[in-house]
């Protein structure tokens, strides 16, 4: 009898738009916050952190930036990949010092990289966001695939992009915050998981607000009807450019954290290549088009999918592991389908449904 | 802004009708070779209800289009309040107070209604996109002040049951009221309502009859409408303008459209006298 | 002739073959769009999936070995026969025709009247479904394709164009693979393009692109139009998959090339068959003639990005495409 809205009136405006307007529901907020960053760093271990937790707290970025470009304002994206590398390089480029023209720029501090990182993905990506304008649908798809393909290649001939390494990869230095080191091989678990999390929490919250407020319904109205939303009073131009540059920003935060923290050394189109463009797209779309929960759950499903198969089948059954790899593709790409045939709006609609079920339960009529 | 108000009169049920608010001036409109509007002339003045008549195919929806700045006519001019309108954006007409329904409900099926319904205000909302991130502060105030306002709006139309459901669950009648309450709630000074009793029953069309005149008579909205229902065209407007195959046939209050030779030969087709 | 010159001549030829190729994957695109409004991804991956397919059959592979093997621990690869080329290209239209089948059952049928851009995304999963199960049967290994198509460059070409230039020049290089494929290709299209506008079944089809609905109330089957044309296009694929196969082997690349495709849509706009092979032939010659000239400027392989460059600013200025109409937005 705790799941109910019975009796938890609304006396105010302010109370009525709330994130969780039940309050089981923001108890478990709480409860899920305390043990994210109060339980969880102290029990983490190296397998957990890099196979499953910290994968998962910045693929949940990129896709909530995704969600906020493809799920909120509609405009399918091909180019995640090729943005996170632009995020990824210029991180590289901030940690280790630029020389612009003569000028030298220190090395930036790492937590200030990320999200100068981020901003500068924002720019690129309202760069190639602007033929948004003229093209839409499937057709503006293909041409972020122009970003994906140009980016990746810039990355990989531009010397300066990788400060002329002889392999052509990107080594993240051993940087810090507050005395606790961040990057680098020397990284303790614990820490490479609590820096990834204080940014998910402050773009998932930035997220909300955006998606909730006017701009959110900019966004909405012109995924929902570009025509009628630009005759009712939405500038397509800002709305489009403003998804774009919100969405990168995200992106370009995921990508430096994906190369600083997770991976600590890049090569861009292993890295950065057109399938991690699609796993974001696909972890978009089972989670949920246009659904910050869903983000999160798409990031963890699409996360924990390969880490299971390899465990029941390399680690239980014994398979080839390249077999399992195969199967992983058959069972993402049925999920998919399955998903878009069964619940186009993903976990999150099925979450909602249950929920619903939950609050009348025992007497569903 | 100030009208010419010289010669605004007073209507047999006591609303004030006053100076001209809009005036079409030799409006032509051509996709390729076909001729969508030819040398259209008309106004629309302060607190009247114009209704927009015609056969199929006059041309109706092109003129609210060209009003609402998704068409550009290729002659003729827009006046409003007294000016001439440049070349305009949809968007930078909404902003200039138009608001509009549509013949084919298009509303935002993806949001509830109330989400909908907020859309109208859009163009009133101006914390920044920063503002907007950290929420707290302005960005939450204002969202709560417009809140207000668009309750007013659906209380005004008997949605408040709805607010909630998304629009895409919602039968045909309440989604044209719930594209009514979007425009309302842009508080316009202009209303463009294209054809909002179409495919509806006799029942839904007198509550929608009855928001019109509401609407007219308690916010003082200038209301231009097109409409096929004889019946309510006759009882809502004050002035009528008939169209037929791009041209305007005849213009003046309901009687006398009625008792033009030309709109009955081309539109009403046989008078019962 | 300056020998600059005639390089970029050669270059140009190439070019144009390789858009010839480009073309023809894009055929099976443009068709399944205009059936049914669909964005088929999947397409490059339907041509692996077809090359595979052939090789697996015509070198007499045990579909799905290495999974039997894996679940019980036996042995077992070839069956231990080889399949003329003829048969087992025969064997693998009809895989093809299975597999369209399998689509309009399992996936399109759940999906009518749904956005466009659902489909689309339906269409990616497909291609991750089909290459997983592409792997599955018959191994991710690079495989030799050999169908008995000639090979080589066209020596005759060269002998015969050789006098165009100074000592360093030995006729234009082409290979006559290209050839073949240029041939194949026109025949492709003027086939399909009388099949459309002749047969009865073309005419459903092209009811069918127009408006769903009234095909359907003037009695026209829609399963077996999608089924159809879904088959066609798998036949498309074969044939590109034996070009490209033939050409660089068949591995995982071949769907990417495919890939290629899309810009190639693009610039001639998503319904029109002159389109795909017009715009192919730019693509084709465009990337090329970059390459030879601004490639060493810029570290090469600029053949990655310069198709759908161009074809973002292309559309940027005509978003209908070279041979699309122009559309008039309504409210």
């Amino acid at each position: 009898m705790i799941y109910r809205e019975a009796g938890d009136f609304k006396t105010s405006y302010r109370k009525d738009s709330q994130t969780f307007p039940l309050k089981f529901d923001r108890v478990a907020y709480f409860v899920l916050l305390a043990v994210a960053f109060l339980v969880i760093p102290f029990i983490i271990n190296d397998y957990w952190a890099n196979a499953v937790l910290v994968p998962f707290l910045i693929y949940a970025i990129a896709a909530l930036g995704l969600n906020i470009l493809t799920g909120y304002a509609g405009q399918v994206s091909l180019g995640t990949g090729g943005f996170m590398a632009v995020g990824a390089y210029s991180c590289y480029k901030l940690m280790t010092g630029i020389d612009i023209f003569g000028v030298e720029f220190p090395p930036l501090n790492i937590f200030l990289s990320v999200i100068v990182s981020g901003g500068i993905t924002a720019v690129v990506g309202v760069l190639f966001g602007l033929p948004s304008l003229r093209i839409k649908g499937f057709y503006l798809a293909v041409a972020t695939l122009a970003a994906q393909f140009f980016l990746v290649w810039l990355f990989n001939k531009w010397g300066w992009a990788y400060n002329h390494s002889a392999s052509g990869q990107i080594n993240a230095p051993e940087r810090s915050v507050f005395g606790i080191i961040v990057t680098g091989p020397e990284t303790a678990a614990w820490a490479k998981y609590l820096f990834c999390l204080v940014f998910v929490f402050f773009v998932a919250w930035i997220a909300r607000n955006l998606t909730r407020g006017a701009a959110g319904r900019k966004w909405m109205a012109i995924r929902d009807m570009d025509i009628a939303a630009e005759i009712i009073g939405v500038n397509p131009l800002l709305a489009k450019l403003s998804a774009f540059a919100v969405s990168s920003f995200f992106v370009g935060i995921a990508g430096a954290l994906f190369f600083s923290v997770y991976l600590g050394a890049v090569e861009v189109g292993e890295a950065f290549g057109i399938q991690k463009s699609f796993l974001v797209l696909f972890m978009v779309i089972i989670g949920g088009l246009g659904s910050i929960f869903g983000s999160f759950a798409g990031a963890a499903f699409m996360v924990l999918l390969p880490v299971l198969l390899k465990n029941v089948l390399v680690g239980a059954l014994g398979w080839p592991t390249d077999l399992a790899a195969h199967l992983e593709l058959v069972i993402v790409g049925g999920l998919i389908i399955a998903f878009l045939v069964v619940e186009p709006h993903g976990i999150a609609q099925l979450w909602r449904l249950a929920k619903e079920k939950l609050r009348l339960w025992p007497f569903p009529h | 802004m100030s009208l010419d108000t010289t010669d605004s009169y007073v209507t047999e049920d006591g609303r004030t009708i006053g100076g001209v608010v809009m005036e079409m001036k030799n409006i032509t409109l051509r996709f390729g070779g076909v001729v969508a509007i030819k040398d259209i002339s008309f106004d629309i003045r302060e607190g009247e209800i114009r209704a927009i008549i015609g056969p199929n195919g006059a041309g109706k929806s092109s003129m609210l289009n060209v009003i609402s700045g998704f068409y550009h006519p290729q002659e003729g001019e827009v006046w409003f309040h007294g000016r001439k309108r440049p070349s305009m954006k949809p968007y930078q007409v909404a902003a200039q107070g138009i608001a509009r329904t549509f013949q084919n409900i298009a509303l935002f099926d993806g949001m509830s209604v109330l989400d909908n319904i907020m859309t109208g205000r859009l163009t009133m909302m101006k914390s920044n996109m920063l503002q907007q991130a950290i929420w707290f502060g302005r960005a939450e105030r204002e969202e709560n002040q417009h809140r207000e306002q668009v309750e007013k709006v659906i209380d005004f139309l008997e949605i408040q049951a709805i607010r909630k459901t998304p629009v895409g669950r919602l039968p045909y009648g309440l989604k044209k009221r719930v594209e009514l309450a979007r425009a309302l709630a842009a508080e316009p000074k202009l209303l463009l309502l294209d054809e909002p009793m179409a495919g509806m029953n006799v029942e839904e069309k007198e509550d929608m009859s009855r928001f019109i005149l509401d609407v007219n008579d308690e916010f003082g909205t200038t209301i231009a409408l097109i409409e096929h229902d004889m019946g309510v065209v006759m009882d809502l407007s004050d002035r009528v303008v008939v169209m037929d195959y791009g041209k305007k046939i005849g213009d003046g209050t309901p009687d006398e459209v009625r008792n033009n030779q030309d709109v009955i030969d081309a539109y009403l087709g046989v008078a019962h006298d | 002739m300056p020998d600059q010159l005639l390089y970029a001549l050669e270059v140009t030829l190439n070019g144009l073959m390789a858009g010839v190729l480009y073309s023809l994957v894009a055929l099976g695109f443009v068709l399944i769009f205009k059936a049914s409004g669909i964005f088929n991804y999947a397409q490059g991956v339907m041509a692996l999936f077809a090359a595979l397919t052939l090789v697996g059959i015509q070198e007499g592979q045990v579909p799905f070995s290495h999974l039997i093997n894996a679940i019980f621990g036996t042995e077992i690869h070839h069956f231990g026969w080889t399949v003329p080329a003829i048969l087992a290209i025969m064997l693998t239209a009809a895989v093809m025709v299975v597999f369209a089948w399998a689509v309009e059952r399992f996936v399109l049928k759940h999906l009518v009247n749904q956005p466009d851009i659902i489909l689309f995304m339906a269409t990616i999963g497909l291609a991750y479904f089909m290459e997983g199960v592409g792997d599955l049967m018959w191994g991710a290994d690079i495989k030799k394709l050999d169908v008995g198509l000639p090979q080589g460059g066209s020596i005759w070409l060269e002998e015969n164009t050789a006098w165009l230039g100074g000592d360093g020049f030995y006729g234009f290089f082409i290979d006559r693979l290209d050839i073949v494929a240029t041939v194949v290709a026109a025949i492709l299209v003027i086939s399909l393009t009388l099949f459309s506008q002749y047969s009865k079944q073309g005419r459903a089809l092209r009811a069918v692109a127009d408006d769903h609905q009234a095909a359907l109330s003037v009695g026209i089957s829609l399963r077996f139009i999608w089924v159809l044309v879904w088959s066609i296009a798998g036949f498309v694929a074969l044939v590109a998959g034996i070009m490209w196969g033939t050409k660089s082997g068949v591995q995982f690349s071949l769907s990417l090339i495919a890939l290629k495709a899309l810009p190639v849509l693009m610039l001639g706009g998503f319904t029109s068959i002159p389109g795909a092979i017009v715009g192919g032939l730019i693509i084709g010659v465009g990337e090329k003639l970059f390459e030879f000239f601004i490639g060493p400027m810029v570290g090469g392989a600029t053949e990655n990005w310069f198709a759908y460059v161009l074809a973002l600013l292309f559309l940027v200025f005509r978003p209908q495409g070279l041979f699309g109409e122009k559309i008039i937005e309504r409210v």
